[in-house]
This record gives C-alpha cells, sequence and structure tokens, in this order.
C-alpha cells in the first residue's frame, strides 16, 4: 500500500524568507507515512511545531529542507484545486464576519472539483446535502453559520470537508473550545468516518483522546519527533514528563482501555 | 421555507429568492435613471421627459423649440452627468464589496490600500504642474495604482502575517499620498489651483462628459464584471486565506487580481468626479442585508444600489440649493446616519 501523504527529513524555520535554515528553528528531521485509513495524532506542548507540521503538510508552507510528498508527488508539483481533491482542512475555529448560511458555506466545499467558475450542479447539491446529512446538521441548513455554537461550527466545518470529497482530511485541535459532551461525540464521529475510509490527521492537546480513536500517535517536542508508535507504546508516563513536564500515572482498565490520572 | 429559517433573524430575509431581489433591483435601475434626469434647477414632468425621448428616438413628434430646449437640458447637461453617477456608484460600491471580502471585514472602505489619497495626490499634481485635463485624469489613475503598489509592498516586506500587514501597508500608503496631497496643495497657487483642487476633492460630476464616459466606461465595467465571476473565489477568500487555499483556491493570486480590479475601478471614478466617500462602504452592506453575503450575488447587487444611492445624492446635490452641492459634501452627510445603522449591525453578532 502507498502512502497518502509522506513527509521526508522535513525542517523548517520562521523568520527567514521561505523559511530557509538559518530563522528560528521550529521543525527538524521531521519524517512521517500516512496510510489510507490511519487516524494519527499529533501531541505536543504548546510551540512545539504542531501547528506548522500541519500547514506544511497541507502545502501551506514549504519546507526549507526536506519535502512532503502527497499521493507520490511533490506537493509543489500539485495545483491548489489537486491539493484540494485530495487533502481537506478543518481549521480550529472560523470567524465569519458575514453571515454565510451554513448550507453556502458548505457548498464552498465543492471548489475542489467544480472549480471557482463553473455553475454548482444537482450532482453538487447531492454531495453538499449528504455532508449535511452525515453529520446531522441538515436542520442547520438555513441558518447563520456565525450564530452557531462552537460545536455547531465545528460539524459544518467538518461538512465542509467531507464536501470536498478528499479522502484525507486534517483537523487541527478539532476538540477545543467544545464541552465535554461535544468533544467524545466528535471523536466518535472521527472514529466512524474512519471506518467509513476517512484518513485523518489532528493534532490534539488531550492524550486521553489520542489514546481512544488513534491508530498511531505522533509526539513533537521542541520540533523534533520524540517518538512515534501506537497509543499503547508512545504514551507513557516517561513521554508525558518530557512532553509537558507532569507526572502521569497509566491505569489500565479491565475493558482494556486505559485511565490518565495526572498527579498534582 | 423550513422552521429552521423562520428562527433564524438574518436568513429569513435571503430566503425570499435573492435572485429575485436581485431582478427587482435591476428594475429600478432604469428608472432611478429616468428620475434622475427629471430633477435639477429646471424640473420636468415625467410626461415631457417621455415625450422628448420618444422624439428622440424618433417615434413620436414635440415642438421644435421645446425639443432643443429640453435636448440641451436633458441630453447635454443632465445625461452625461447621471451615466457618470451611476458608473461611479456602482464602482466604488464593487470595489468596497471585492476589498470587504479580501480583508474579511465588512468594515472596509475602498480606501484601504490608499488608492484614494493616491489618486487625489495623482490628480492635484496634474492640476499644478501640467494645466491638461487628460493629464489630471492620467495622474490620478496613476496616483491611485502607486498608493496599492506601495501599499502591497510595505505588506508584502514584512510577510507572515500578510492580510494584517496589508492594512497596515494601507495606512502607511494612506498617509503617505496624503501629505504629499498636502504637500502639492501648498506649492500651488493659492488663487486658482488650491480652490480647484480643494473644489474637486469634494467630489463634482460636472466635469463629466460623454467622451469621459466613453473612456472609462469599458474600463470601470470590465472591473465590475471581472470581480463578479470571482464571486465565488471571494467567498472561499472571506474565509481565510488558509481555509481558502486548502479549499482549492490560489490565494495570492486571485488576491492580485481582485485588489488590481477594485484599485483600477475606484482610481478611475477619483479621476472622473474627485473624492466620493461612504458609498463604497454602505452600498454592499445594504446589499447583504437585502440578498445575503454570497458574492456571485452580492457583488451586481452592490452595483445597482451603489448606483441607485449616488444618483439619489446627485438629485439632492442638484436640487437642495440654487448652487450646486459638491456630490462628495452630500454622500459624506447623508453616509453618515447609515453609517450608524451598519454598526447597528455589525455589533448584532455579525461575529464581533
Amino acid at each position: 500500500m502507498k502512502p497518502l501523504l509522506e513527509a521526508l527529513d522535513v525542517h523548517f524555520a520562521y523568520g527567514r524568507a521561505g523559511g530557509r535554515p538559518g530563522g528560528h528553528a521550529v521543525l527538524q528531521g521531521i519524517d512521517l507515512q500516512v496510510m489510507p485509513g490511519e487516524v494519527i495524532a499529533l501531541l505536543g506542548a504548546n510551540g512545539g511545531g504542531k501547528s506548522t507540521l500541519l500547514r506544511l503538510l497541507l502545502g501551506l508552507l514549504q519546507p526549507a529542507r526536506g519535502e512532503v510528498w502527497l499521493g507520490g508527488r511533490r506537493y509543489r508539483r500539485w495545483s491548489r484545486p489537486e491539493i484540494a481533491r485530495r487533502v481537506a482542512y478543518v481549521p480550529q475555529s472560523q470567524l465569519v464576519p458575514f453571515p454565510y448560511r451554513v448550507r453556502d458555506l458548505v457548498a464552498l466545499g465543492c471548489i475542489a472539483r467544480r472549480g471557482l467558475y463553473r455553475r454548482l450542479n444537482h450532482d453538487d447539491d447531492n454531495t453538499v446535502s449528504a455532508a449535511l446529512e452525515r453529520l446531522q446538521i441538515e436542520s442547520l441548513a438555513e441558518r447563520n453559520f456565525a450564530e452557531l455554537s462552537g460545536g455547531q461550527q465545528q460539524l459544518c466545518l467538518i461538512a465542509r470537508a467531507l464536501a470536498q470529497r478528499a479522502p484525507l482530511i486534517v483537523l487541527d485541535e478539532p476538540i477545543t473550545g467544545l464541552d465535554y459532551g461535544n468533544q467524545w461525540r466528535l471523536l466518535g464521529l472521527i472514529g466512524e468516518l474512519s471506518r467509513e475510509g476517512y484518513t485523518f490527521i489532528k493534532s490534539t492537546h488531550y492524550p486521553e483522546h489520542a489514546l481512544s480513536i488513534a491508530s498511531r500517535v505522533l509526539l513533537l517536542q521542541q520540533g523534533r519527533i520524540l517518538a512515534q508508535g501506537t497509543p499503547q507504546q508512545v504514551i507513557t508516563p516517561d513521554t508525558l514528563r518530557r512532553l509537558y513536564g507532569l507526572e502521569v500515572a497509566l491505569h489500565p482498565l479491565a475493558d482494556g482501555r486505559t485511565a490518565l490520572l495526572p498527579d498534582l | 421555507m423550513t422552521g429552521a429559517a423562520l428562527a433564524g433573524g438574518w436568513p429569513r430575509r435571503w430566503s425570499l429568492s435573492s435572485r429575485g431581489q436581485l431582478g427587482l433591483l435591476c428594475l429600478l435601475l432604469p428608472l432611478g435613471l429616468y428620475l434622475a434626469l427629471l430633477v435639477g434647477r429646471y424640473p420636468l414632468a415625467p410626461g415631457q421627459l417621455l415625450a422628448f425621448l420618444l422624439a428622440q428616438a424618433g417615434i413620436g413628434t414635440m415642438a421644435p423649440e421645446q425639443f432643443d430646449l429640453i435636448h440641451t437640458l436633458v441630453w447635454e447637461i443632465r445625461l452625461p452627468r447621471v451615466l457618470a453617477a451611476a458608473l461611479i456608484g456602482a464602482a466604488l460600491a464593487v470595489s468596497g464589496a471585492a476589498y470587504q471580502a479580501v480583508f474579511i471585514n465588512p468594515l472596509v472602505s475602498p480606501g484601504i490600500l490608499g488608492v484614494l489619497a493616491g489618486s487625489s495626490f495623482g490628480a492635484a499634481l496634474g492640476m499644478v504642474f501640467f494645466s491638461s485635463w487628460l493629464l489630471v485624469q492620467l495622474g490620478s489613475v496613476l496616483g491611485g495604482c502607486a498608493a496599492v503598489a506601495v501599499g502591497l509592498g510595505i505588506g508584502r516586506l514584512f510577510g507572515v502575517q500578510s492580510r494584517m500587514m496589508l492594512v497596515l501597508g494601507g495606512i502607511f500608503s494612506g498617509a503617505l499620498f496624503s501629505g504629499l496631497l498636502a504637500l502639492v496643495k501648498y506649492l500651488a497657487d493659492p488663487y486658482e489651483q488650491l480652490p480647484a483642487i480643494v473644489y474637486w476633492l469634494m467630489g463634482s460630476l460636472g466635469q463629466a462628459g460623454f467622451d469621459d464616459l466613453a473612456l472609462y466606461a469599458p474600463w470601470i465595467l470590465g472591473s465590475v464584471l471581472i470581480l463578479a465571476l470571482l464571486g465565488r473565489a471571494l467567498d472561499a477568500l472571506a474565509m481565510g486565506e488558509d481555509t481558502a487555499a486548502t479549499l482549492g483556491v490560489s490565494v495570492a493570486r486571485i488576491q492580485l487580481l481582485v485588489i488590481l480590479c477594485a484599485t483600477l475601478a475606484s482610481a478611475l471614478t477619483v479621476s472622473l468626479a474627485g473624492m466620493i466617500g461612504w458609498v463604497g462602504l454602505l452600498a454592499p452592506h445594504i446589499a447583504r442585508l437585502l440578498i445575503g453575503p454570497l458574492n456571485r450575488l452580492l457583488i451586481p447587487a452592490s452595483a445597482l444600489l451603489g448606483a441607485l444611492f449616488l444618483l439619489a445624492a446627485d438629485a439632492v446635490s442638484r436640487t437642495l440649493s440654487s448652487a450646486e452641492l459638491p456630490i462628495g459634501v452630500v454622500t459624506e452627510l447623508v453616509g453618515l446616519p447609515l453609517f450608524l445603522l451598519v454598526l447597528r449591525n455589525v455589533r448584532r453578532g455579525w461575529g464581533g
């Protein structure tokens, strides 16, 4: 099986034009292979380089050294619409000062296939409706996106990503800012979608979320990979101490799950 | 209409068929033009104008001396300025709407990148150092483009957070060219050139003739058309640069195209009629209230509303006093109360 997305020895630094080495190094020697069907969680302290890595994986930044490959081709060789048909992005939040209807916002996902100028057709309408239905937010279709709650907005943004019909979805801290119930409902949804064939890369601040749904975890510390592997291999008291400077006890439960208890 | 549509404050309005409302605005424009031709120092009755137009078209007949009188009044004096008002209103409104999408801010007006200050400087320079009207116009367009180039250049210089830097670049170039304008005013001959500059900066449609219109209309209408075709791209840009790029938009290229068209359109209005404020901020806002935020419809609706707004302002400027008021002064005074309405709406949960 070929990887959907692959980062090979990626380096990046801010402060110099084009992220060339010499500025403040943000990422060093990142290797990552994303295989179809995976749910990859990116963990790391604030400022550890998670967002920068996501931006590199989306082709929004160019690495200073190394290369990011999408579907066996270098990022810079793809056009934006070609990328959009392969990778969708769900930002952490979306501030829109204009009163877009949810349906119109989700329909922007159709740009990936329909382009900027051609009229949306019946097929696109169906795609949008299906995305809204899949997330069970048909009832919000006519509402003003800006007036929805954070949790509802997050669902709309995921629906937009589904409307893009890209097999790989990158989420930037999708859970942040959601209440406890919405957090776990969203994680359940990501799990379901991954079983339907979608591949996910998400950054997160919560090791317990990584444990519950990720198939692979990547720990980033000061721009380097601290560890990479299955959640059980990677999330240990030792790595959590090194990442967050916190003593965390891991308790295996009878049903096979693991509880994390920080020692305060 | 569903229950959910009724529950929200805004959606109710644009589910009453945005296209229908756009069609209605299309019908209002000829009506507005017709009414604008009636008013002025010598008001005409609607029937008189109709009879004249029929005679002009060769369908009806009219007494020759009356025909000549109305011909001078309507065809030679009022029509060019009325058409100029509509054209300028449309251009400013569309540039405003486009800049608002690019800057993701409903309070942005066409002057954001310094184009108005630059155009004013260019025109003033033309008035002082070259007395040809054509050079004044050319200077104005070039000045506007130069100011935007400076704004963009400053923005690019610092890179990274580009939209924020563009705003700061615009503040910089606006200040620079306002300073240069002040310098030109200081250097101008205080008895003839200075009043001419000041008067012209207040905005006046009196200069516009058919030959100017023929020169400007293709460029302005072309820019409006391109921006309308970019409607979906503008919607994507309004989601932020990163999101727009991941949706499949070549952000830098589209942004540049939008800024070029919006800059050209607004620089041309300054060169045609001086500084006319508020239209570019207010017309898109009111259009958004009527037909919603989708730029594919919003751009044409803004154009029509901007045209109607300026037709009305011009009618006021010609009828309020026996001496004609500068139209820029009228839009300034009429615009302020409308701006309060805008602020009220922005405050009411436009994500602010």
